[in-house]
C-alpha cells in the first residue's frame, strides 16, 4: 500500500471517480490549467479535458448554483471553493436550494453535488484564510458535512460523497494537505458517509473531535501513555448528521470526555455533541463533558503569536486530557 | 335544507382579525358560491369575502364596522344541500386523533430506583439521607432531586438505622421531630495515606444533623455587643472563695451571666421563643440551655425555671448538669424543654463566636472570654477595665434586629452595673 | 381584415387558439384562488395575472418534450403550457398530499415538476436563474442539445445570482434563455427605482449575449422573441436576455394592498392592454375566435376549475409524520 499525501488522496478519489463515471466533472477557480491553488486538482484537465474539469469566472453563488442545476439534470458536479472562507456568498443556494431540493419537492428532484473547500488555520492564513466553516452547515438538514482527518479517509470519504445522491459538505483541512500522509488503497473502495472511527482505543478519557485536530489528540495520547494515561480518540469523520451511537459508546467508555475543535468554542459543532452526551450518558459520566476549542474572537490573526495563541495543538490536548484523567 | 356558518377568513399570513366595513347581502337575498358577501378590511389588505356555498342569507349576525376574531361568525346562509360542501374542511385532518389507544398500565418498574443522579447523590450526602429509605416518584422508581428536596422540607429525613447508643446522652429532642432513622451514607472525601478515619458515633451523628437542620431551616443572623464586666469580675472575686468552702463547688461567672439574660427574657419574651411553622409560640417558661462540652461531643442539658433561681440556685444547676455529663448521667429529661441557650465559649478562651441555634429555639447567645483592655472611660481616661464580648445568633423569622439588639442592650446593661447591691448570691 | 401574424411565425390557428385557451385557463385558476383566499379556505396566492401572454407565448416557443424551464412564482401559465393541470395546481394551493409540487410542503406557486421539465423552486428569488444555466450545461455536456429557460422579474434582475449566472453563460456560452418578466413593480418598488439603464435587456450586452425587449400583452411577439433566443442557442451561439414587458394587475400576493402605492386609475389603465383581451381581440379579428366559440371555451374552463377545486378541496393532506420523509434519499 502506497503511503501519500492527504492532498494526493484528494486527486486520486477525483480522477478514480472521473474515471469510472463520465457524469462526474470539476468546476471551480483556477481548478484548470493551474490544477487548484492547492493542487488538488493538478493533472486532471490534462486527463479529461476543459470541459469535464471546468474554470469557472470568480463566482461562488454561481459555482454551487451552477452546479445545483447540472446536479439536477443528472450530473455528478464537484464544485471547488477555493478556500472555505469564501464560501459565504454562496450559502444561498447551499442552503436555501441543495439542502431543500429534495425535500421541497417532495422527492421528484435531487441534488448530486460535492461542494470540496480547503479549511482550517496553521498556515498564516489569517482571518479570512483559516476558518472553520462547518458550523453554518451542521443545522441544515439536507446537506451531509464531511471532515476527514488521513488520507486514507479522504479517499474512501470523497469518493462516497461524489457517489451520494444529495448535496456534500466536503471539508478538508489545508495544513493537513501535506503535513499528514499515510497509507492509501490504490483499488477502489468507500468509506460509509455519517459513521465516526475510532482512532486509538483507551479507558481512562475519551477525546471526540475531528480533522487535524484528532492527530494533535493521536499525539497527546502517545505521550499521555508513558503517564500511564489511556486515551481513547473518535474522529468524527462526519460532522453532519453526526453519529450518535458511536458519540454515546466512546463517551460511555471512559465517562470522562474531552471534545476538541478547531472552531470558535460557542455553537461549535462539538457544542452538539456534548448535548448528546448530556442526553444519553447522564449516569455513565466521571466528570463534566471538557471543550477545548479556539477562543470566541472573530477569527484567527495573522500574528503568528496571536495565531499560535488561537491554534489548538498537542500541547493544549494533552494539558486538557491530563486535568480529566485526574479528575 | 342545511344552514351554514359563514366566518371571518384568515386574510394574510399574519393577520388574527378583520373588520366589516360593509355587507354587499342582506337577509333573503339569493347567492351562489364565490360571490362577494362582505367587505372586509384588515391590517394588510381590503378584501371582498366570497361566499363559500350556494344558497339564501338567513341572518346577518356581525354587523358593519365590527371587528371579528379570525374564525368568527359573520352570517348564516340556508343552502340546499345536505351541508357536505363543508365536509372538505375536515378531510385529511382529524383521522389519527383517536388512534391514541390507552396502553395497560404496567408492572411498578424499579429498574432506575438505584441511578442516582449527581444531584441527588450529592444532597444525600449533604443531608445525610439514606437513600436505600427513599421512595422515588421519577420513571422507573428514580429518586429525584424534587423526591429529595421535598424530604428535607418536610424534616422527614430517612436516617441510619444506628440508634444511638444511650437514650440517655441524646441532644435535646425537638418538638417537631418525629421518629427518625439515621444513615452511614459514605462521604466522597478522598483519604490519604496517613490520615485517620473516625467513626461516626450517635452522637455525633446526631448533633451533626441537628446543627444541618438548624443551618438549614432557620435563617441565622448575627450580632455582639462588648461589655464592660469589671464591677461582676471584681464582685465574685470578692465571694468566690466564701461560696467555694461554703457550697463545695466553685462559683463561676456563668450563673451571673445566665441571670442577666433571663432577666433579659423576661423583658423581651420573644427572645424566649419558636418558630412553628404557621406561628410564634412564645414561652411561658424561661429554661435555659447551656452548652456543656466533653472531649468530643457538645451536650445542651437545661436549666428550667431559670426564672426562679438564684445565683446560688443557677450555680449549683450548672455544677450538677456539667457532673452529668461528665459521668455520662445525662437523663432524657435533663435535655428537654429548652427555651433559650447560654454557651459559655469563653471558657476556652474565645473572644467572638457564631453560634448555631439551639433549634427550634429562637435565639442563642455565647458568653465570650473575660479580657482586661485598655478602655477610653466616659472622662476621656483610659483605663484598664474587665471585657467581655455576648454574641447572639438568633432566628431571623423569629426576630428581627432590632428586639435582639434592645434585649442584648438590656443584658449588657445588667451586666455593668452588677452589684452585691442589686444582685445577691442567695 | 387584421393581418394575420401567426402564420408568419409558423404558427397553426390550433396552436394559436391552445395558446389562448392555455392563457384563459390560468386566469381563470388564480382567480379563483383568490376567491378561495378570501373565504379562508387557502392561505396565501400569488398571481399570474397579466403575465399569462408573456409566460404562454414564451412557452410555445420552446420544444416542451425537451427543453427545461426554471420558472418564478408567477408563472402558472408557463407551467400550465408545460403540461401541469388545474388539478395539480389547486391541490398546490389546498396543500393536499397529492400537490406534483411538493405534496403540500410548499407555498402556492413553487411550481415544480420533473415528469414536465420544470426545476423546483424556493421563496429567495432568483436562485432558479443558476439552475437553469447548470441544467444547460449539464445538456450540452450529455450532447442533448436542450435549451434552459429561466424566468424572473425585473426585481429579481438586481440580484447577485442573476449576474452570476448571465456573466457565467455567457463566458461559457450556454444554451440559456433568460426571460425577464418586467411587471413594473418589486411588491411596492415601482422600476424606475429598479433599474437606472432603461430596460432590463439593455444589461445582455455586458454578459456578451443577444437581448431583446418586447411586449409582454402580446404572446405572438414573446414567441417571436424567444423562438429565435431558442434557435440562436441550439446553434451555439449562447444565452440571450429577453424582457417582456407587460403590468402585474393583482396586488403582489394575497398578504399585498396595492392601493398603498398606485392608483386605482393606474391599474384601470393597465387592463385595457391585458393580454387576455387583446389576444382574445386578435383571435376573434382573425376569425378563429367566435363569440360562439368563446363561451364554449368559457364554460369549458369554468367546468375544469369547479372541478379541480372540489378534488383539491376533498383530497387528503399529507400523515403529519410524513413530515420527516425525504430529508436525504430513502
Amino acid at each position: 500500500m502506497a503511503v501519500i499525501s492527504y492532498i494526493d488522496a484528494v486527486t486520486q478519489a477525483l480522477k478514480e471517480e472521473m474515471a469510472l463515471d463520465e457524469n462526474v466533472f470539476i468546476l471551480g477557480e483556477d481548478v484548470g490549467v493551474r490544477g487548484g491553488v492547492f493542487r488538488a486538482t493538478a493533472g486532471l484537465i490534462e486527463e479529461f479535458g476543459e470541459n469535464r474539469v471546468m474554470d469557472t469566472p470568480l463566482t461562488e453563488s454561481a459555482i454551487a448554483g451552477v452546479g445545483i442545476g447540472a446536479a439536477m439534470y443528472g450530473m455528478r458536479p464537484v464544485a471547488e471553493m477555493q478556500f472555505a472562507d469564501f464560501i459565504l456568498p454562496a450559502v444561498n443556494q447551499i442552503i436555501s436550494e441543495a439542502a431543500k431540493i429534495r425535500y421541497r419537492s417532495n422527492n421528484d428532484w435531487h441534488v448530486p453535488l460535492t461542494i470540496r473547500a480547503p479549511y482550517g488555520g496553521g498556515v498564516h492564513g489569517a482571518l479570512y484564510h483559516s476558518q472553520s466553516v462547518e458550523a453554518i452547515f451542521a443545522n441544515v438538514p439536507g446537506l451531509k458535512v464531511v471532515m476527514p482527518s488521513t488520507p486514507y479517509d479522504v479517499k474512501g470519504l470523497l469518493k462516497a460523497s461524489i457517489r451520494d445522491n444529495d448535496p456534500v459538505i466536503f471539508l478538508e483541512h489545508k495544513r493537513a494537505y501535506r503535513l499528514i500522509k499515510g497509507e492509501v488503497p490504490e483499488d477502489d473502495y468507500t468509506l460509509p458517509i455519517g459513521k465516526a472511527d475510532v482512532k486509538r482505543e483507551g479507558d481512562d478519557v475519551t477525546v471526540i473531535t475531528y480533522g487535524l485536530a484528532v492527530h494533535f489528540a493521536l499525539q497527546a495520547a502517545e505521550k499521555l501513555e508513558n503517564e500511564g494515561i489511556s486515551t481513547h480518540i473518535l474522529d468524527l469523520r462526519t460532522v453532519y448528521p453526526l453519529d450518535k451511537e458511536a458519540i454515546i459508546s466512546a463517551a460511555k467508555k471512559t465517562g470522562k470526555v474531552l471534545l476538541v475543535t478547531e472552531d470558535n468554542k460557542e455553537g461549535s459543532v462539538i457544542g452538539e455533541v456534548s448535548a448528546i452526551i448530556a442526553e444519553e450518558c447522564l449516569f455513565d459520566l466521571d466528570a463534566p463533558v471538557k471543550r477545548l476549542a479556539g477562543p470566541d474572537i472573530p477569527a484567527m490573526p495573522y500574528a503568528p503569536p496571536m495565531e499560535k495563541f488561537f491554534m489548538i495543538n498537542p500541547e493544549k490536548v494533552e494539558k486538557a486530557i491530563r486535568e480529566l484523567a485526574e479528575f | 335544507m342545511a344552514t351554514e356558518k359563514i366566518t371571518m377568513p384568515q386574510l394574510g399570513e399574519s393577520v388574527t382579525e378583520g373588520t366589516i366595513s360593509k355587507w354587499l347581502v342582506e337577509p333573503g337575498n339569493e347567492i351562489k358560491k364565490y360571490d362577494p358577501i362582505a367587505e372586509v378590511t384588515t391590517d394588510k389588505v381590503n378584501a371582498e369575502v366570497p361566499s363559500s356555498f350556494t344558497g339564501v342569507i338567513k341572518e346577518i349576525v356581525a354587523s358593519e364596522g365590527e371587528t371579528l376574531a379570525v374564525g368568527d361568525l359573520m352570517c348564516y346562509i340556508e343552502t340546499e344541500g345536505s351541508g357536505d360542501d363543508t365536509a372538505a374542511d375536515t378531510s385529511g385532518a382529524g383521522k389519527a386523533e383517536n388512534e391514541n389507544k390507552q396502553e395497560a398500565p404496567a408492572e411498578k418498574d424499579t429498574s432506575m430506583k438505584k441511578r442516582y443522579s449527581p444531584a441527588v447523590l450529592r444532597l444525600a450526602q449533604e443531608n445525610d439521607i439514606d437513600l436505600e429509605q427513599v421512595e422515588g416518584t421519577g420513571k422507573g422508581g428514580r429518586i429525584t432531586r424534587k423526591d429529595i428536596l421535598k424530604l428535607i422540607e418536610s424534616g422527614n429525613v430517612p436516617k441510619p438505622d444506628d440508634k444511638p447508643k444511650e437514650e440517655a446522652v441524646k441532644p435535646q429532642k425537638q418538638p417537631q421531630a418525629s421518629d427518625k432513622k439515621e444513615t452511614a451514607q459514605p462521604a466522597s472525601v478522598p483519604v490519604a495515606p496517613g490520615d485517620v478515619e473516625i467513626p461516626v458515633n450517635g452522637v455525633r451523628r446526631a448533633i451533626a444533623n441537628n446543627m444541618v437542620r438548624s443551618k438549614h431551616e432557620a435563617p441565622h443572623a448575627w450580632t455582639m455587643v462588648e461589655v464592660d464586666v469589671t464591677n461582676l469580675v471584681n464582685y465574685r472575686n470578692r465571694v468566690k472563695n466564701d461560696f467555694k468552702n461554703k457550697e463545695g463547688y466553685s462559683l463561676t461567672f456563668l450563673p451571673f451571666f445566665i441571670k442577666a439574660v433571663v432577666e433579659g427574657l423576661k423583658e423581651f419574651p420573644r427572645l424566649n421563643s419558636m418558630w412553628a411553622g404557621d406561628k410564634i409560640i412564645e414561652k411561658k417558661e424561661i429554661n435555659i440551655s447551656i452548652a456543656v462540652a466533653t472531649d468530643d461531643a457538645l451536650y445542651v442539658p437545661v436549666i428550667k425555671g431559670a426564672d426562679e433561681k438564684s445565683i446560688k440556685g443557677l450555680a449549683k444547676s450548672v455544677n450538677e448538669l456539667a457532673g452529668k455529663v461528665r459521668s455520662n448521667r445525662l437523663t432524657g429529661d435533663d435535655m428537654q424543654g429548652g427555651t433559650f441557650t447560654v454557651n459559655n465559649t469563653g471558657s476556652f478562651g474565645s473572644v467572638l463566636s457564631q453560634p448555631i441555634i439551639n433549634y427550634p429555639q429562637a435565639a442563642i447567645l455565647s458568653v465570650e472570654s473575660i479580657v482586661k483592655r485598655p478602655v477610653v472611660m466616659e472622662n476621656g481616661m483610659i483605663a484598664v477595665r474587665d471585657m467581655v464580648n455576648l454574641c447572639l445568633s438568633l432566628d431571623h423569622r423569629v426576630l428581627d434586629g432590632l428586639v435582639a439588639g434592645r434585649f442584648l442592650a438590656r443584658v449588657k446593661e445588667i451586666l455593668e452595673n452588677i452589684s452585691e447591691d442589686n444582685t445577691s448570691i442567695y | 381584415m387584421t393581418n394575420n401574424r401567426h402564420e408568419k411565425l409558423g404558427l397553426s390557428d390550433e396552436s394559436v387558439l391552445e395558446m389562448y385557451e392555455t392563457m384563459l385557463l390560468a386566469r381563470k385558476i388564480d382567480e379563483r384562488m383568490w376567491l378561495l383566499n378570501r373565504a379562508g379556505k387557502i392561505p396565501f396566492v400569488i398571481s399570474c395575472q397579466g403575465q399569462e401572454a408573456a409566460q404562454v407565448g414564451a412557452a410555445f416557443a420552446l420544444d416542451r418534450k425537451k427543453d427545461i424551464i426554471a420558472p418564478y412564482y408567477r408563472d402558472m401559465g408557463m407551467v400550465i403550457a408545460f403540461g401541469m393541470t388545474a388539478k395539480d395546481l389547486m391541490l398546490s394551493g389546498f396543500a393536499k398530499a397529492e400537490d406534483p409540487n411538493s405534496g403540500g410542503r410548499q407555498m402556492p406557486g413553487h411550481f415544480g415538476q420533473r415528469k414536465n421539465r420544470i426545476l423546483t423552486q424556493s421563496s429567495p428569488v432568483t436562485t432558479q436563474v443558476a439552475h437553469a444555466v447548470g441544467a444547460a450545461l449539464a445538456g450540452r455536456m450529455k450532447g442533448e442539445n436542450i435549451v434552459a429557460l429561466t424566468t424572473f422579474g425585473e426585481g429579481s434582475s438586481n440580484q447577485g445570482d442573476f449576474h452570476e449566472s448571465a456573466n457565467f453563460a455567457g463566458v461559457h456560452k450556454l444554451p440559456v434563455i433568460f426571460m425577464c418578466e418586467n411587471n413594473k413593480y418589486a411588491i411596492s418598488v415601482p422600476v424606475k427605482k429598479q433599474l437606472a439603464c432603461e430596460n432590463v435587456s439593455d444589461r445582455a450586452q455586458g454578459y456578451g449575449m443577444f437581448g431583446k425587449t418586447v411586449d409582454g400583452n402580446d404572446p405572438l411577439a414573446v414567441y417571436e422573441a424567444v423562438k429565435e433566443a431558442a434557435d440562436r442557442a441550439r446553434k451555439g451561439e449562447g444565452p440571450a436576455l429577453i424582457e417582456t414587458v407587460s403590468y402585474r394587475l393583482t396586488p403582489h400576493s394575497s398578504d399585498d394592498d396595492d392601493r398603498t402605492y398606485r392608483t386605482r386609475e393606474e391599474v384601470e389603465e393597465a387592463k385595457k392592454t391585458d393580454g387576455l383581451i387583446t389576444f382574445a381581440a386578435y383571435l376573434k379579428d382573425v376569425g378563429i375566435l367566435t363569440d360562439e366559440k368563446e363561451k364554449e371555451l368559457n364554460d369549458k374552463i369554468a367546468a375544469i376549475v369547479d372541478e379541480a377545486t372540489d378534488y383539491a378541496e376533498n383530497a387528503e393532506y399529507a400523515e403529519p409524520e410524513s413530515a420527516l420523509k425525504y430529508v436525504y434519499e430513502e
